[in-house]
């Protein structure tokens, strides 16, 4: 049996790699640690020293600006001191390899690597190498890898719902569109099942679901209204307009037609259902503007939810 | 070289092609077998090989062997995984596709060994997919196939014009089954588990089709067809299907495949990236049942010498391949060890039936045969080690494992090749 990379021999979480194999217990208490650095932020000061004299480094072998500053946000509210390395334009374009490049990084005495990179995996990869050199006491958050997880994404959309609907229990769930190509939509469906969410639906075209998802726990719906039906948190993804040119999807506007989130299709969800996207939006394509900008969109109390989580996720992993 | 008369005393003889299994003397003059259990009248042995507790087997004959870069390291890993006939697949550095360079690996390999090296030429230019290449003269260099490398043209035409044109020069076509579009992009098994690690996927159709468009071609143009490779349950299931009606059609699958599956990925380890990929469990029991029932008929090593500067990479972004001729013969054996097989019927895919697919005499412990020979202890355990192997390429994910049987001694041409120190 191979062991979860993220845990050490005691089952401590040492890396934050994916949702996947966490406990129930593992996800509340990161969530539980991200409520206490909510109030952090609305603090004139808003610092802790929980980092100070620890060095985060950013490595970003794709870009995004945003996850990358909430990160940042994160880390230097934990007093840490944060270097960004935006890796498409560094060392890598001149062909050193991932592993030369975080050697170097290591040689210059960094506590904690958060990678996003296009390869599903490549944080293992990172992991596997500091285990192998010695260096376990690096730790790596993995910021999104390819299509295989963006697990602080999860945890700050695990926190979202909670937040809003008080916890998991016979909550239905829908995450709506590009599930094939969605990192979040993996973290989210391991979330949601470990913290007891009554009923996970994913919503899209077949060419957009991945094989034999349902091994993961949840059902598949072709149509907006059936998994909509009842549900007290929908999860709009983004669509990549490259998905048309791959034969995925004849149009955006035919996308819309079908699985847009609209006032009139949300119908269907419970009243009170919150909508969530992890962004950056589509406008007019997967969402409606009219339902973006309601009430019942936590779009933005997603972004402030991010930072407390990234700050507790850093916290815990360097033993806070 | 000097032809020394050999007596290898002792040792248990198999031969897989007669399923001869006894112990016996087996007794070589000029590169030949001369005798076997009873002493030629005359002979006087300038060598004795103490054979006690080993098992005297055909050298191997393994179908698919990638002996680029340092070919002599290459060549050294095969004689000590028993290996003494080989095939060379095109899609090495340089691409086997013009005559003078097949010829070149042939020279090259018999200045440094006694292994007998059969490259199997490309099929197009550049194994781009769009022009013929020159397959009578390949064949004429040394070539005893031709082949794709991995997956079938682009364009299908070109497929069927080059089927067309190797059955009018009598080239065998070596195709491994993946229609390029389906697989192009992927580099997992279309699975839950891909859906999973989010990995993106080469659905079973990729090799199904392929398999039925090469096999629907093949009985058009009367070509000669192996499928390379195989790896799903369905694929065995067509081939299966074309040799009951009749077609003369053959087949292998990578000796990795008889063990491995998708599992086996874990945490993305960029080791067990493959091509074909890994694919599930029903697959990997339908493989190993294949190659027990002859459909499938041989196994290979699919060995294929890679660094760590392409192999420490992301899982997607890892050359596919793993270094694999030391390991042939254990892999073997442990399939055979799985399905009970007696050891006589265990290296069948590894000698007697793989030499039936190349055409050439091989594989076999008989009298009169060139002393190609393979003599392992069938009880010793080894783990892979990276340190053990000769190969330049010193990646597989068996690194670590605890094989059983190992070779000890290999003749090639009557002339010990390799002795295990």
């Amino acid at each position: 049996m191979m062991l979860d990379p993220q845990l050490d021999a005691d089952g401590n979480l040492i890396h934050l790699l994916s949702t996947e194999g966490l406990s129930r217990d593992q996800l509340t208490r990161l969530l539980d640690t991200g409520a206490s650095f909510l109030g952090v932020s609305d603090r004139d000061v808003k610092k802790v020293p929980l980092l100070r004299g620890k060095s985060v480094f950013n490595l970003f072998f794709e870009n995004s600006t945003r996850t990358r500053t909430t990160f940042e946000i994160a880390a230097k509210r934990l007093s840490a001191d944060v270097i960004n390395l935006n890796m498409s334009t560094s060392s890598t374009a001149k062909g050193e390899t991932l592993l030369d490049t975080v050697d170097n990084l290591c040689a210059m005495h960094a506590d904690m690597f958060v990678v996003r990179h296009e390869s599903s995996g490549a944080p293992h990869l990172i992991v596997d190498h500091l285990r192998r050199t010695g260096r376990s006491d690096i730790h790596v958050i993995n910021a999104g890898d390819g299509r295989h997880g963006h697990p602080t994404q999860g945890l700050l959309d695990m926190y979202t719902i909670r937040h809003y609907k008080g916890g998991f229990e016979g909550l239905k769930v829908a995450l709506i569109g590009d599930i094939l190509h969605s990192r979040v939509a993996r973290s989210d469906i391991h979330a949601l099942k470990t913290l007891g969410a009554e009923s996970i639906r994913v919503v899209g075209p077949q060419t957009l679901i991945p094989t034999d998802i349902e091994s993961l726990g949840v059902g598949v719906h072709r149509d907006l209204d059936s998994g909509l039906k009842d549900c007290d948190v929908v999860i709009a993804l983004r669509l990549q307009r490259e998905r048309m040119s791959g034969a995925l999807l004849p149009s955006a506007t035919e996308f819309h037609d079908r699985y847009g989130l609209t006032h009139e299709r949300l119908k269907a969800a419970k009243p009170d259902a919150i909508v969530m996207h992890p962004g950056p939006m589509n406008r007019g394509v997967e969402i409606d503007s009219a339902v973006a900008d309601s009430p019942r969109a936590v779009i933005l109390p997603q972004v402030t939810f991010g930072i407390a989580m990234r700050m507790a996720v850093m916290s815990v992993l360097a033993g806070g | 070289m000097s032809a020394k008369s050999i007596e290898i005393r002792g040792g248990r003889v198999i031969d897989p092609a007669s399923q001869f299994d006894e112990a016996a003397s087996v007794f070589i003059a000029n590169g030949k077998i001369v005798g076997i259990g009873q002493t030629p009248a005359g002979f006087k042995a300038d060598q004795v090989i103490d054979a006690q507790g080993l098992v005297v087997a055909p050298g191997l004959v393994d179908l698919s062997a990638r002996i680029a870069g340092n070919i002599d390291a290459e060549l050294a890993a095969a004689v000590a995984g028993g290996v003494t006939t080989l095939a060379c697949p095109p899609d090495v550095d340089p691409i086997l596709d013009e005559p003078e360079l097949a010829e070149r690996l042939v020279r090259h390999a018999e200045d440094v060994s006694l292994v007998r090296v059969l490259p199997v030429g490309a099929m197009t230019q550049g194994l781009s997919g769009s022009m013929l290449a020159e397959m009578s003269l390949l064949r004429d260099a040394g070539c005893i196939a031709v082949s794709q490398g991995r997956g079938l043209p682009a364009d299908t035409r070109v497929l069927w014009r080059a089927l067309q044109y190797a059955a009018s020069c009598d080239v065998p076509v070596w195709l491994q089954p993946a229609e390029y579009h389906l697989s192009k992009e992927g580099i997992a098994h279309d699975s839950a588990l891909a859906s999973r690690l989010g990995l993106a996927a080469i659905p079973v159709a990729a090799e199904t089709l392929a398999m039925q468009t090469v096999l629907a071609l093949a009985k058009a143009t009367g070509a000669r067809v192996h499928f390379t490779q195989i790896s799903s349950a369905e694929g065995v299931a067509l081939l299966r299907e074309a040799r009951d009606a009749g077609l003369p059609v053959t087949g292998d699958v990578a000796v990795h495949a008889l063990h491995l599956y998708e599992q086996d990925i874990g945490y993305f380890d960029p080791l067990t990236r493959f091509d074909p990929p890994l694919r599930g469990y029903g697959d990997r029991e339908a493989l190993r049942l294949g190659l027990a029932e002859g459909t499938i008929g041989a196994a290979v090593s699919a060995h294929t010498p890679l660094g760590l500067d392409v192999k420490r990479v992301p899982f997607a972004e890892a050359a596919p391949g793993a270094t694999g001729i030391e390991l042939l013969l254990p892999l073997t054996l442990a399939w055979g060890e799985a399905l009970s097989l007696p050891l006589r019927r265990s290296l069948l895919p590894v000698t007697a039936r793989a030499a039936e697919i190349l055409g050439v005499e091989a594989g076999q412990v008989a009298v009169g045969q060139r002393a190609d020979l393979c003599i392992f202890d069938p009880e010793a355990t080894w783990t892979v080690n990276e340190n053990d192997l000769r190969s330049a390429g010193k990646l597989t994910p068996f690194l670590g494992r605890t094989l059983q049987g190992r070779v000890v001694t290999t003749l090639a041409a009557g002339q010990p090749v390799y002795e295990r120190s």
